[in-house]
């Protein structure tokens, strides 16, 4: 009898050894890494014990909920009698501030460089891209310290005797050494009556959304103008300041008393440096993304609409932008994660954020591994709900394929 | 009846129509050439007024503040005091590093030239084809070698004393660190890259959360880690310097973005190199080192280079760790009290040469994409 063919496959690969198999490599293969992996990480943890044990030390975060008799000047209010918590939760908030105004300003600011780098006219886009090379070729923590020690510091004093020689601005708003302070709205007693109003217009202007969309959906052309539903949104608002007693809002001015402006918004000198800082230079960077983006699109599509009839405004709108868009989003995404990232640079000029705060946590309870682990998953948290928001966006706008 | 072709009207060619195209086309793109030669002006005048018309170079002592008084009497702005750059151009250049060992620099620095010149020569003309592998092991000797002649034998030697990592400062610890940092994370990032696209679910997951989690953390963390942490995780015996630290701290932030440029060169490669490999008999590991990894490498070099400058201007970060590169050199000097409130000078010198390096540098490798068709198809 001949063997059929698939016995003798049988036969041949049971002839084959196991440790030629490609399935049990492939299982030795992984169970040897982790083997190696779990003894490197199992001799780092016995040093870190016996490091723990000369000291008499365990590892635990209850130092958290301990007084942290140091006082932080910046951000929501601390004093010295606070938690060790409170101090992390302040130098969060700080963070915070710092990358989302950041952000903001820095999207701006890019948007109009990279426009500006493809103007047709020659002086505004050498001016854009001296600015975008000057700032990209030179590291943000000079340029951190050229703001902090060479500009701001050296601004003119708020107060010298009785004169007052800040920059001032009109609102008023002073600039010096102390950084700057500037008028800013704050609710009054009928704010409570008011933001009703607000609500309403909110949601007066989703519906009116929702409507047009479907008027879209239906005839292909909407029902009423945009025009209407920011026309409803500013109204209702209007309509409720009118009606409610005394204005909701009150423009707190500052003052100058003593040596120090007090009242509207003050921002120290620190902050003033960080965000400036990290505006002008990921707005270069935005500004590279957003003149890629534009570069991206045909420029077949620009005419083409232009040939169907529409006006420069509506090529700009809904011809280019939003394809443009689709290129833009996710290096724009990656250029906010390293705001976020490179606002631990403040430790560097002493703007009080989470880095900063959590270094002198350290100095002062000496608990290294625990803070570094707090440092950690604090920015891995902030990374990934940028990212996880921005995911969303993209997933709007990307060419949904049939 | 011949017709004569009309000449163009003088509004449209030569300087006129250039003006008229690029300056003038319409009336707002004038307004907007005003505003920025106003605004050209503005920032020209006041930049070469600063360090140049009503600038102080000489380096007599005390001449700074000399300056600054009589501009004070006078009433107007004080001009920039070069003297701080011109007598510390040393110390920006070689930090702390000891004098009489100067001559070690120019040499590494003549070993790199040399090598650069052979390999342009050698690359150029195709005869020299077999001749390249030469090169390529001369490179990668230079790195012991110049790692030596910077750092010495022991404190005894005569020929070469010891000369502590501790003590290099300046614009060398700057390309130390950048160098290192690169040179040495790259086969670090290869094999992550490799781990992160295996399909062994452990290397997989392993190297996936290596680099993600490098690059959700800023590098000052990493360098913080590096300092604070290597000491308590490593065995008493085991104590490395400052500047060791640091080193690995650059070279593991690296790893994790060298990783993901040499991913995105695996991904590049079409799915027919690897058939091809296989089918000519060659196992995995062969297939990857002299197939897969030499055309991937290839392409990512742009990325490598883009890569490289950036770590070079990141290395300013060691400031915050308390090491002395350029940037902290600089940060010394405007806290000695005879050079106190030159910020703005030193600081812009240190700007300024960070500049020149990394603009140089991505200049010629833009230069080098063109000349190697990258990104042409």
């Amino acid at each position: 009898m001949t063997p059929s063919s698939s016995t003798y496959a049988v036969e041949r690969h049971g002839a084959v050894p196991f440790w030629r198999d490609i399935r049990v490599i492939r299982v030795i293969a992984q169970i040897v890494f982790v083997i190696v992996v779990l003894a490197i990480g199992a001799w780092l943890l016995d040093n870190y014990r016996n490091w723990l044990a000369e000291r008499n030390l365990t590892f635990s975060f209850r130092f958290l909920r301990l007084e942290a008799s140091f006082d932080l000047a910046e951000g929501i209010p601390f004093k010295p009698t606070d938690s060790y918590a409170r101090a992390f939760l302040v130098g969060v908030v700080n963070t915070l501030r710092v990358a989302s105004v950041g952000i903001v300003l820095a999207t701006l600011l890019g948007l109009v460089a990279g426009v500006a780098r493809l103007s047709r006219n020659w002086l505004v886009s050498h001016i854009a891209s001296v600015y975008i090379e000057l700032i990209r070729n030179t590291p943000l923590l000079v340029q951190l310290f050229f703001l902090y020690f060479a500009v701001i510091l050296k601004l003119p004093k708020l107060k010298t005797g009785d004169e007052i020689t800040a920059i001032t601005l009109p609102g008023p708003t002073y600039l010096s050494n102390r950084g700057l302070a500037m008028p800013w709205p704050r609710p009054s007693e009928s704010f409570g009556a008011w933001w009703p109003f607000i609500l309403a217009a909110l949601v007066v202007a989703l519906v009116l959304w929702i409507l047009r969309a479907r008027g879209v959906q239906r005839t292909g052309r909407p029902s009423f103008n945009f025009l209407w539903i920011v026309v409803a949104f500013l109204v209702i608002p209007a309509v409720g300041w009118l009606i409610v007693p005394g204005s909701p809002l009150v423009l707190d001015v500052p003052v100058i008393k003593g040596l120090k402006a007090r009242g509207g918004t003050i921002l120290s000198p620190e902050f003033v440096a960080l965000t400036l800082g990290l505006v002008v230079y990921t707005g270069a960077f935005i500004a590279e993304v957003v003149r890629a983006g534009i570069l991206a699109v045909p420029k077949g599509q620009t005419e083409a609409a232009r040939a169907q009839g529409f006006t420069e405004m509506q090529i700009l709108r809904l011809i280019v932008l939003p394809q443009a868009l689709r290129v833009i989003i996710p290096p724009l995404i990656s250029q906010y994660l390293n705001l976020t990232k490179n606002s631990s640079l403040a430790i560097g000029i002493g703007f009080l954020d989470l880095y900063a705060v959590s270094n002198t946590m350290l100095n002062q309870s000496g608990r290294v591994v625990e803070v570094f682990l707090m440092i950690m998953a604090a920015y891995l948290s902030m990374s990934l709900s940028i990212s996880l928001i921005m995911n969303i966006v993209n997933r709007r706008i990307q060419i949904v394929e049939r | 009846m011949t017709t004569t072709a009309e000449k163009p009207p003088a509004t449209e060619v030569g300087v006129l129509g250039w003006l008229k195209k690029n300056l003038f086309s319409t009336w707002y793109d004038a307004l907007l050439t005003i505003g920025s030669l106003a605004f050209i002006y503005w920032v020209l005048r006041g930049v070469i007024e600063w360090a140049l018309v009503k600038a102080t170079f000489s380096t007599e002592p005390g001449i700074c503040k000399k300056a600054r008084a009589a501009a004070a009497a006078a009433g107007e702005t004080a001009g920039a005091c070069w003297s701080v750059v011109i007598t510390n151009i040393k110390v920006f250049m070689i930090g702390r590093y000891p004098g009489e060992e100067v001559w070690r620099i120019w040499a590494s620095l003549g070993i790199v030239a040399v090598l650069a010149a052979l390999t342009w020569w050698v690359w150029r003309a195709e005869a020299m084809r077999e001749k390249r592998r030469w090169v390529v092991i001369g490179w990668l000797l230079s790195f012991p070698v110049i790692t030596i002649l910077l750092r010495g034998f022991s404190e005894e030697s005569r020929v070469l004393p010891l000369v502590p990592t501790d003590l290099w400062s300046g614009l060398l610890l700057t390309f130390v660190l950048a160098i290192v940092g690169i040179v040495a994370s790259f086969p670090l990032g290869v094999l992550l890259a490799l781990g992160r696209r295996s399909t062994l679910p452990a290397l997989k997951v392993f190297c996936t959360m290596y680099i993600e989690l490098i690059r959700g953390v800023p590098l000052i963390s990493v360098l913080f880690m590096s300092q604070l942490l290597l000491p308590i995780f490593l065995p008493p015996q085991m104590r490395l310097g400052t500047v060791l630290r640091a080193l690995v701290g650059m070279t593991l932030f690296s790893a994790a973005y060298s990783a993901e440029n040499v991913r995105g060169g695996l991904a590049a490669i079409p799915i027919g190199q690897y058939e091809a490999a296989k089918a000519v008999g060659l196992n995995d590991v062969l297939m990857m080192a002299l197939i897969i990894l030499p055309q991937a490498i290839q392409k990512v070099i742009p990325a490598i280079v883009g890569q490289f400058i950036s770590l070079f201007k990141d290395t300013s970060l060691v400031v915050i760790i308390g090491l002395l590169d350029l940037l902290g050199v600089a940060k010394a000097v405007t806290g000695q009290t005879e050079y106190i409130g030159l910020q703005k000078e030193v600081y812009l010198f240190a700007a300024l040469i960070y500049f020149i390096c990394s603009y140089a540098m991505s200049y010629s490798s833009r230069r080098l994409e063109v000349a190697m068709g990258v990104g042409e198809r």
